[in-house]
């Protein structure tokens, strides 16, 4: 099968600085790639650069007529900023009968409320006014509402309780499974990876280890990834 | 043809009011409220210069207008760091070249505006750009807000960033360069700002935001016009006041 994104020999440059040098992976159809390192590893500028987003060298090979939604670590999305929820998804779709589905498709609402609940309660509320769990699935809903083939999503839960972090999780596990959407996440947490993704790509501005996360994490990658300290992590697994 | 002047003054104030209020409703969520402000100062030496060649001054204004916003683009374009510093020093020294080249009689309407002293010239010119600058509006907000909200996020998107950043800020010197009638170089930018900061303390979404923004706009405008005209009071300064009195209802009302 064809892979839906190959990447070979991709650097990054800014100003005369390697921030990324000689990555090279590829996706397949369904699969779940997490991308973990260190802060300042370059995980960001790799989505952005595989978006097309900062100036690289190498190859970045899309499929032909995929669609691809990326949701960014960070918005600019004040408490105060004039924007509803139903406006930021009227960005993408007008559609109120859609909107609401991929609302229950997310868990904003779920399919004991009624039209009333999903306007009021969550269409007509500021987007900033959202706690950090409700925006991060008003995002989630953003990104899947035309139905895109690859879903990139940089530190999906930042900003996240613990227990949050869990659902979104699940949510994007099962995303993965039904719609068979591909995902491609940055996350700095390793248990997270274990439990969620079937490759793992590690990163230090060169890449460290890439392949199934049971097999290339091993103490020496994480060693050389996080400086040592980071083998204590190493999550106990037994299922 | 309108013959009442009053009529005449009201009629372009209100209009000029509407587009400032919508065009600093954007401004204001792009955190370019100091930039707003100081920019209108830039205009003086255009209109200096305008009156010097004896050519209309708001073609000068909008030129100097045009210039700085071009170059508030390419800092934009090429840095991340906030342009503050860079468009404070600029701004004001051009008001300093500005203080200098225009000719004394005409000082005090190029710095404060003079709404009095418009013609029917103006009120087509006006009705026409105002127009135009809320269907160009209208059409770029969605991007607008997008890249508010995450540039990279919008260029993913495929939307030309940059091309709906500089029609937005062409579509700001056309406002500023509009509203020197009402406001003056030292005043308009103001006329951009606090009707938005008003209609932003009380808004919960974008469509109520920018609305409301037009309207204060407008509201100050109408009522700085007929205030001044029946005290006999410098239109311009007065627009501004009533505006600010808007600004402060606004915050007993904050959401």
């Amino acid at each position: 099968m064809e892979p839906l994104l190959r990447v070979e020999n991709l650097s990054v440059k800014f100003n005369e600085h390697h921030v990324l040098k000689d990555v090279n992976f590829s996706v397949n159809k369904a699969d779940v790639l997490a991308i973990v390192g260190p802060n300042g590893a370059g995980k960001s500028v790799l989505f952005r650069a595989i978006l097309g987003l900062v100036p690289h060298y190498g190859q970045v090979q899309w499929a032909k007529n995929i669609k691809v939604n990326y949701v960014p670590q960070k918005l600019n999305i004040d408490r105060d900023i004039p924007l509803s929820v139903a406006e930021f998804l009227k960005f993408k779709t007008k559609n109120y009968e859609e909107t609401a589905k991929i609302l229950r498709a997310v868990g904003l609402t779920d399919s004991s409320h009624d039209d009333f609940h999903i306007k009021e309660h969550v269409l007509k509320q500021r987007l900033g006014w959202l706690s950090g769990g409700q925006l991060q699935r008003v995002l989630i809903a953003w990104a899947m509402i035309d139905n895109p083939d690859v879903l990139l999503f940089d530190e999906p839960t930042s900003g996240i309780d613990i227990g949050g972090e869990e659902t979104i999780y699940n949510l994007l596990r099962k995303l993965n499974k039904e719609h068979s959407m591909t995902i491609i996440m940055i996350s700095h947490e390793l248990n997270i990876v274990y439990k969620y993704a079937n490759s793992v790509l590690c990163l230090n501005k060169e890449m460290i280890c890439y392949g199934s996360p049971n097999d290339v994490l091993d103490p020496q990658a994480l060693a050389k990834l996080y400086g040592g300290e980071a083998g204590f992590y190493k999550h106990d697994h037994d299922h | 043809m309108i013959t009442n002047p009053l009529i005449l003054q009201i009629i372009v104030g209100v209009l000029i009011g509407l587009g400032a209020g919508y065009v600093g409703s954007f401004m204001i969520l792009r955190r370019m409220s100091l930039v707003g402000d100081a920019l209108s100062h830039v205009a003086l030496p255009g209109i200096a210069v305008a009156l010097l060649f004896e050519f209309n001054p708001f073609f000068g204004a909008f030129a100097a207008l045009f210039l700085a916003i071009l170059g508030i683009w390419v800092l934009e374009k090429k840095t991340e760091l906030p342009s503050e510093t860079l468009v404070g020093i600029f701004f004001t020294l051009s008001l300093a070249f500005g203080l200098l080249l225009t000719p004394e009689p005409e000082l005090l309407e190029a710095l404060f505006g003079d709404i009095t002293k418009i013609a029917m010239f103006d009120l087509y010119i006006t009705l026409i750009l105002v127009i135009a600058i809320f269907i160009t509006m209208v059409k770029i907000s969605n991007s607008l807000m997008m890249g508010i909200i995450s540039k990279d996020l919008t260029r993913s998107m495929g939307i030309k960033l940059d091309r709906t950043n500089f029609i937005f800020l062409i579509m700001v010197s056309i406002i500023v360069a509009l509203g020197l009638k009402v406001a003056g170089t030292l005043l308009m930018g103001s006329l951009v700002i606090i009707p938005a900061a008003a209609a932003k303390n009380i808004s919960v979404n974008l469509s109520k935001y920018t609305v409301l923004g037009s309207i204060f706009g407008a509201l100050s405008a109408l009522v700085g016009i007929l205030v001044a005209n029946q005290y006999g009071l410098q239109p311009g300064p007065i627009v501004v006041l009533t505006g600010g009195c808007i600004f402060l209802v606004s915050l007993l009302f904050k959401k």
